[in-house]
């Protein structure tokens, strides 16, 4: 069983501006950007550790992150209602204060 | 052995006739070599590529045309994609966690793995290679309109668009919008509108009376 | 520090161009490459992980973009049962040997 849920639908996160070592599922294009869970997805094992034959435990929740496109890309302009939602585990993601501009 | 080319996506080697590449020939010999340690039968592996064979996007059509004629069944889908389909019978695996997303008026869905090429293969089968390739799976997250406007989809500007990277261990499925003037068609006559690509979101079904 | 990352991290890249949409039908060969991986992680012994399958065509690296999706796959597969110690190198060589020379036989 995994620990309790850190996010909750609605809350506004930040995702680690961290290198990805080894094997992970955090993409390098939200990282250091903000945005706002969408929905708590469940409690899974973390593929980090099971890609290297390891059992992954404790579990870890994972949460579905939107994220507006005017926010991740400098290019993209017009269609304010554009987004990208991206599954990230926990680890990856600390509460902020809002979406930065 | 192999042949080598320049480019980010190389095509796949001809099939037989040829001499096998160092490639099939390693998936021959692997195989072999866990039949004989008794991983695994060859009706195993006979069996498993049936079950490959069998998964078409006729799975997922006769769920979309399910779900615009059934609005009980739709929120079901929406709600918990997996239950939703296994009560259409089809078997969604230990693994699947399908989240179903709608198109509405103001907003559309398109997937995309952008790290690998997770895909909803229980639902449509095989992903097609632009799928898995470099240009789309880079592209798509960040130029979606132009991504479209080459699969010949061109949306309303009033609508938004919501792309979904199947990073971890959810799996998605576009549910279409049902086009005009079909609401006297019957569940099969609606999931024959309905293609592998409006399920991925770089196309929308057509009535019949729509000029393609 | 610059952003580094693996070259399959590529979501909002450019460089892509337009997207070839032609598409081919999958040989069996790619299919029991498919089939081996479906077996090996949904038994009990789960022998490969989806995950280790993916970490292990990462590892291949840029290298990756003159194979292609199955090659990349049995590669993996292949690296990852040797790791564990399903086969041994020499087992998968001998068996590899014999395999081309049958083809040449027939």
């Amino acid at each position: 069983m995994g620990m309790a849920a850190k996010f909750k639908t609605g809350d506004t996160v930040a995702v680690r501006r961290a290198p990805s070592i080894g094997h992970t599922r955090t993409p390098h294009y939200i990282k250091g950007k903000t945005g706002v869970v969408e929905r708590v997805c469940g409690d899974f094992a973390n593929p980090e550790e099971l890609a290297y034959a390891r059992d992954g435990l404790p579990l870890r929740t994972l949460y579905r992150v939107r994220f507006s496109q005017l926010h991740l890309w400098p290019d993209y302009s017009n269609f304010e209602g554009d987004t990208v939602d991206v599954e990230i585990y926990e680890h990856w993601l600390e509460l902020a204060e809002k979406v930065e501009a | 052995m192999s042949n080598s080319h320049n480019g980010h996506d190389h095509a796949p080697p001809p099939d037989q006739d040829d001499p096998l590449t160092y490639y099939q020939i390693k998936e021959i010999a692997v195989r072999e070599l866990l039949i004989s340690k008794g991983v695994f039968s060859a009706d195993d592996v006979r069996r498993e590529v049936e079950k490959m064979d069998q998964r078409t996007p006729a799975k997922g059509a006769a769920v979309v045309s399910r779900a615009w004629t059934d609005p009980s069944y739709k929120e079901r889908l929406i709600t918990d994609g997996t239950s939703a389909c296994e009560e259409m019978g089809i078997d969604m695996g230990q693994i699947y966690h399908l989240v179903v997303v709608e198109n509405t008026e103001t907003v559309h869905n398109i997937i995309v793995c952008t790290l690998c090429s997770c895909y909803p293969r229980n639902l449509i089968g095989l992903p097609p290679d632009w799928y898995k390739s470099y240009a789309y799976r880079s592209r798509v997250v960040r130029e979606p309109r132009a991504v479209l406007a080459e699969f010949g989809l061109e949306l309303n500007k009033s609508m938004a668009i919501h792309v979904h990277d199947s990073t971890a261990d959810m799996r998605y499925m576009v549910l279409p919008r049902q086009p005009e003037g079909t609401e006297s068609l019957s569940r099969e006559e609606l999931a024959a509108l309905v293609t592998r690509d409006c399920m991925i979101g770089v196309a929308i079904p057509r009535s019949k009376s729509t000029v393609p | 520090m610059e952003n580094h990352h693996g070259y399959h991290d590529i979501g909002g890249e450019l460089s892509g161009g337009p997207i070839n949409r032609s598409e081919h039908d999958y040989a069996l060969w790619e299919k029991r490459v498919d089939a081996l991986l479906m077996l090996l992680s949904n038994r009990e012994s789960k022998l490969v992980r989806v995950d280790e399958l993916r970490r292990g065509i990462e590892s291949i690296g840029p290298e990756a973009y003159k194979m292609s999706y199955y090659e990349r796959w049995i590669t993996s597969i292949s690296n990852t049962l040797l790791e564990r110690g399903v086969f041994t190198s020499q087992e998968l060589s001998q068996k590899m040997a014999e395999v081309e020379l049958n083809q040449k036989t027939i």
